[in-house]
């Protein structure tokens, strides 16, 4: 036992301590956040201009919106990212994590447009009438009597495509970012071990996550009640 | 007493995927009158009343307000919807809002007024329905009567010419009913233009000024109530009102 116990800490101490490589992974935790937080607000404001472009009755914006949908829905997002990093950007000199912020960016849109699209058709019709009804316009129907009402359905969706979106960026290695999967990958190439590196690298990933599942619930629970009083 | 014609209505048609639901409509409404809509469902009474502030679009024919034609294209809806009220069967408040919150956002919206005034003319609106003390409540917290008397206090604080009724006491629990029907009696009683569609046969009676009998998007029957309900002439309109009264 004592045997064993020495074994795994000698493990430990290889993979997480010895030439600070425990470094690595705190930088990489840095790398994962800066680029999913960046994503999430462009990827919302996107989809947002997307999901409007959706329900617009012109038929151009409806166009524009369902070829975007389309396409970035029907290619991997690796295939998304190296494209933009390679082709789009190949002779941009921007920072490498703002790039890959923007291709995740570009990819959450598709997906949050399609919740925002079905966020506001799930507002009663009535709404809608009883605001026009009253001299408001189409859009300050939309800004003050729809959208407030949408947000509250959206939230749960919006909460799970903040989640899977920074579990997708563990991509990001393709194009050179060491992030928390990279620096993982990077200790087990060093190391010759698997176990650790790979389980650590799963756990970090799931108390990020788990840490941002608690204050969305906390901030859901605090809209739901600011509407009842 | 002179009489001022306000909605003028000419040979209104709309249909619904090849349903007809409104088969040439011709009507003329004067300030002040109380016309109360009746007719079996599925008649087309409240198409008819959506077309007048066209929440629908009628296929062909002519709306009039004020004297000016308002299904024309380039006409600014929302100026002509400034000038009627509507209260839906279903209410409609808005359910994110306090009570106070809903009469006043559409005056500082759409008529610029400062929240001030808006709150003032609220509050003095609510008073006239009695529910001051639901100001800062929201919807959910309130019964059906009272949402719809809130709903109605919305429609006025925009200073409506007409107010337009779809069926407001067809949602309400029986015993909700008469508030919501003496808040539309005083309204009546001050001059209000109002058309109502409705069910209550009571308040046909005693507050309309005139009554139309609408079957198949067709105005079968019009006239006093008492010659409507009374004394009615058309075999649809008897079988109608023996089921209803």
């Amino acid at each position: 036992m004592a045997q064993w116990w020495a074994g795994v800490s000698e493990t430990f101490a290889r993979c997480f301590i010895n030439e600070g490589r425990y470094k690595l992974l705190i930088s990489g935790i840095g790398v994962t956040i800066k680029v999913s937080l960046l994503a999430i607000v462009l990827g919302m404001v996107i989809g947002f201009l997307i999901a409007l472009c959706n329900l617009s009755k012109k038929k151009p914006l409806k166009i524009i919106g369902k070829v975007y949908t389309d396409v970035i829905r029907g290619t991997p997002s690796v295939t998304q990212l190296m494209i933009i990093y390679f082709v789009v950007f190949a002779t941009i000199n921007w920072a490498k994590w703002i790039i890959a912020a923007i291709a995740f960016g570009i990819n959450s849109g598709a997906y949050v447009s399609e919740i925002i699209r079905a966020g506001i058709l799930s507002i009663d019709r009535g709404q809608t009438e009883a605001g026009r009804s009253l001299g408001l316009t189409a859009k300050q129907t939309m800004m003050y009597i729809v959208i407030p009402q949408a947000v509250k359905n959206i939230f749960p969706a919006m909460g799970n495509e903040f989640i899977t979106l920074i579990k997708e960026t563990a991509i990001v290695g393709y194009v050179g970012l060491m992030d928390i999967q990279k620096a993982g990958d990077f200790i087990k190439s060093a190391t010759y071990e698997a176990f650790m590196p790979l389980v650590g690298t799963a756990i970090i990933y799931f108390v990020l996550i788990k840490l941002l599942t608690i204050a969305l619930t906390k901030y859901e629970a605090y809209l739901r009640k600011s509407e009842k009083r | 007493m002179e009489k001022n014609v306000i909605i003028k209505v000419n040979d209104l048609h709309k249909s619904f995927e090849n349903v007809n639901v409104l088969n040439g409509i011709t009507e003329e409404i004067d300030e002040g009158e109380v016309v109360v809509v009746i007719g079996p469902s599925g008649s087309g009474k409240s198409t008819f009343l959506r077309c007048l502030n066209l929440l629908e679009k009628p296929d062909s024919g002519e709306i009039i307000i004020d004297g000016e034609q308002i299904n024309l294209p380039g006409v600014d809806v929302d100026l002509v919807r400034r000038k009627m009220g509507m209260v839906f069967q279903h209410f409609n408040l808005f359910p994110h809002l306090t009570v106070l919150d809903n009469i006043t956002l559409a005056p500082m919206k759409v008529n610029g007024i400062d929240e001030v005034a808006a709150k003032a003319k609220a509050m003095e609106l609510l008073e006239r329905v009695g529910l001051t003390e639901k100001a800062d409540d929201y919807p959910s917290s309130l019964s059906g009567g009272q949402k719809q008397r809130i709903a109605i206090a919305r429609a006025l604080a925009m200073d409506p010419e007409i107010i337009l009724f779809d069926e407001p006491t067809s949602a309400l629990d029986p015993e909700m009913v008469g508030e919501v029907l003496d808040v539309m009696k005083e309204l009546a009683a001050n001059g209000m233009t109002m058309v109502v569609v409705t069910h209550e046969m009571g308040f046909a009676r005693e507050v309309g000024t005139r009554l139309m009998f609408i079957d198949e998007g067709k105005v079968l029957e019009k006239g006093t109530p008492d010659e409507v309900l009374n004394h009615p002439k058309q075999e649809r309109t008897k079988t109608f009102l023996s089921m209803v009264l």
